[in-house]
């Protein structure tokens, strides 16, 4: 990791009134790492995550994509520059099935939008790497069927799918596995495990057990602060997180 | 059920859909050789209707915007056809894209500004701006203000073949409407549709794909202005009168009756919601003169029953 960080944040602040949401925050993701977020709830994780895909504005501090400064630029051109997002409650297209989502996704991307008389792709044309991608995440078989037919563990799939068919090269993905069972959770982790060296991950995670088999940098957001920042070792062993955050949890295991 | 079963459903229903819309357009396409005037003209009010409702749909189905100021498009293209054949100009050829491309200018600015808003704003925005446009039309005091106008020439095609013969306009609002219908229909089809839809359902999310959804949503407002003032020319030579009541907000309102009896989002169901609505207006009309009331009864009807609207009752069958 000697070249320079894809994504860098420097010094961000952001606060509604007198609540300062995001404090003084700098933190860097490097292109094959995945940076773990963690922080109890109301910490700021998501405002953090807004203002790095610029659905918030930062009131100071400078974002930095690739080496260029990004502060003024808007939500569409920071994800065409490879900014990918996933949310923490999946955001799709109600009336779409699986596969058109994809389609929708190259739309963007390639930013076809303005053609407006030949007929959209549909689920026939799909590309090898679109069918691909829905066999990585595991909804193949499920290509035709409509959104709201989803178990909600497929939608946070479906989601994760149209990250990997745009051009990211920066994925952040605000609790991939919150509301997913056992099985899906581990099945979720593995492929998370097998994009990581493509990609820059910036993951927030309430999963511990997750977040410490895959990251390989953690930080600590407390209160709008990052508290403390290092590998999963020295988070695990950091006695202000230990107090501050993970207390008792630890011991367990 | 299998994902290809699914698929091959919908297209099954597709193609019962086009089938039936066949159907109706060569059943519209014959009644004028019935020689009937009264008839003819039934379709000629049916397809200059359909046309605004159907370029309300872009909005209201695919936009997933209500517009309360479509009359205000519809009677740009009256008062294009009444003013400009004060000026001795009728001939179709310029009357029509003149109509179009003046609703396109207004329509883009209307649009530039409405489109920042969405839900019940939205709604006030279109109205406050037809309602502008209605006043204008009001106060055009040479143009007999309040009372309007006869219109002074028909729209011609040429020597002899012109709008105030019902069977020309009949054919033509029937061409027009065709004509708009299969743009419309490309267009919602196309990669630009898709973006549409998908701002429809979740602006958001296109956003973080890439795509902002304002450009997008203004071409289609833009171009369903265009649209909307074709029928507007319709109608000024059905009644071969031009008024500003054409742009009052009941004639917007109605056309959102139309759009809503069909059914929203889906092109041909603003057809059937236009040719039901005229087709019970000329019927409880007759019978009546508190047709409204009954009318207002059946959209209830509609609302609460039919969850598809009328072309539920169309793509239903054997499903």
């Amino acid at each position: 990791m000697s070249q320079s960080p894809i994504l860098e944040t420097v010094d961000i602040v952001k606060s509604f009134g007198a609540l300062m949401v995001t404090d003084r925050v700098s933190l860097s993701v490097y292109s094959g790492e995945l940076h773990a977020l963690i922080g109890p709830n109301g910490a700021g994780k998501s405002t953090l995550i807004n203002q790095i895909t610029g659905e918030l504005e930062v009131n100071s501090g400078l974002i930095y994509f690739e080496g260029e400064m990004i502060n003024k630029v808007t939500v569409a051109a920071r994800s065409r520059l490879g900014i990918s997002r996933a949310y923490q409650v999946p955001q799709l297209f109600g009336s779409m099935s699986v596969a058109q989502h994809l389609i929708m996704a190259e739309i963007a991307s390639k930013n076809q939008g303005f053609k407006m008389w030949a007929k959209s792709a549909g689920l026939d044309d799909l590309s090898s790497s679109q069918k691909s991608i829905l066999q990585q995440v595991g909804l193949l078989h499920l290509a035709s069927k409509p959104t709201a037919a989803l178990a909600h563990g497929e939608k946070r799939q479906l989601e994760l799918a149209i990250c990997l068919s745009s051009k990211a090269k920066l994925l952040i993905l605000d609790e991939p596995l919150a509301g997913l069972g056992p099985t899906e959770s581990e099945q979720m982790i593995e492929l998370l495990r097998s994009l990581k060296s493509h990609f820059g991950i910036l993951l927030v995670e309430h999963d511990m057990d997750a977040v410490f088999s895959l990251a390989d940098r953690v930080s600590v957001l407390v209160n709008g602060a990052i508290i403390a920042s290092g590998t999963v070792e020295q988070i695990k062993n950091d006695p202000l997180v230990k107090s501050a955050y993970l207390g008792e949890e630890l011991d367990v295991h | 059920m299998t994902g290809a079963h699914v698929i091959k459903q919908s297209e099954a229903k597709n193609l019962r859909l086009t089938l039936t819309f066949c159907a109706i357009f060569i059943l519209a396409l014959l009644v004028p050789m019935l020689e009937q005037v009264y008839y003819t003209k039934l379709i000629a009010r049916i397809s200059v209707f359909a046309i605004a409702a159907v370029s309300l749909d872009l909005i209201v189905g695919f936009s997933g915007r209500v517009s309360l100021g479509h009359a205000a498009f519809f009677g740009i293209g009256v008062y294009s056809a009444g003013i400009l054949a004060q000026f001795g100009i009728a001939q179709i050829w310029l009357v029509m894209p003149i109509a179009f491309l003046v609703a396109g200018l207004i329509g883009c600015f209307i649009g530039a500004i409405s489109l920042r808003t969405s839900g019940l704003y939205f709604i006030f925005i279109t109205l406050a701006f037809s309602q502008m446009i209605f006043f204008i039309a009001q106060g055009l005091r040479m143009y007999g203000g309040d009372d309007g106008f006869r219109l002074p020439a028909a729209t011609v095609w040429f020597e002899g073949v012109d709008l105030s013969q019902a069977k020309v306009l009949a054919y033509t609002m029937l061409g027009v409407l065709l004509a708009v219908t299969y743009v419309a229909h490309r267009i919602m089809s196309s990669n630009f549709g898709q973006v549409i839809i998908a701002s429809r359902d979740n602006s958001r999310k296109v956003n973080s794909l890439g795509l902002q959804p304002y450009p997008y949503q203004l071409t289609l407002f833009t171009l369903s202005a265009c649209m909307c003032a074709l029928g507007g020319v319709g109608f000024a030579n059905l009644n071969e009168y031009v008024s500003p009541a054409s742009i009052s907000w009941v004639q917007s309102g109605e056309f959102l009756f139309m759009v809503i009896l069909g059914s929203a989002g889906t092109l041909l169901g603003p057809i059937l919601g236009a040719a039901a609505f005229v087709t019970l207006e000329q019927i409880l009309s007759a019978w009546t003169e508190y047709w409204m009331f009954y009318l207002g009864v059946i959209l209830m009807l509609r609302v609460l029953f039919l969850k598809t609207g009328l072309l539920g009752l169309i793509s239903k069958q054997g499903a």
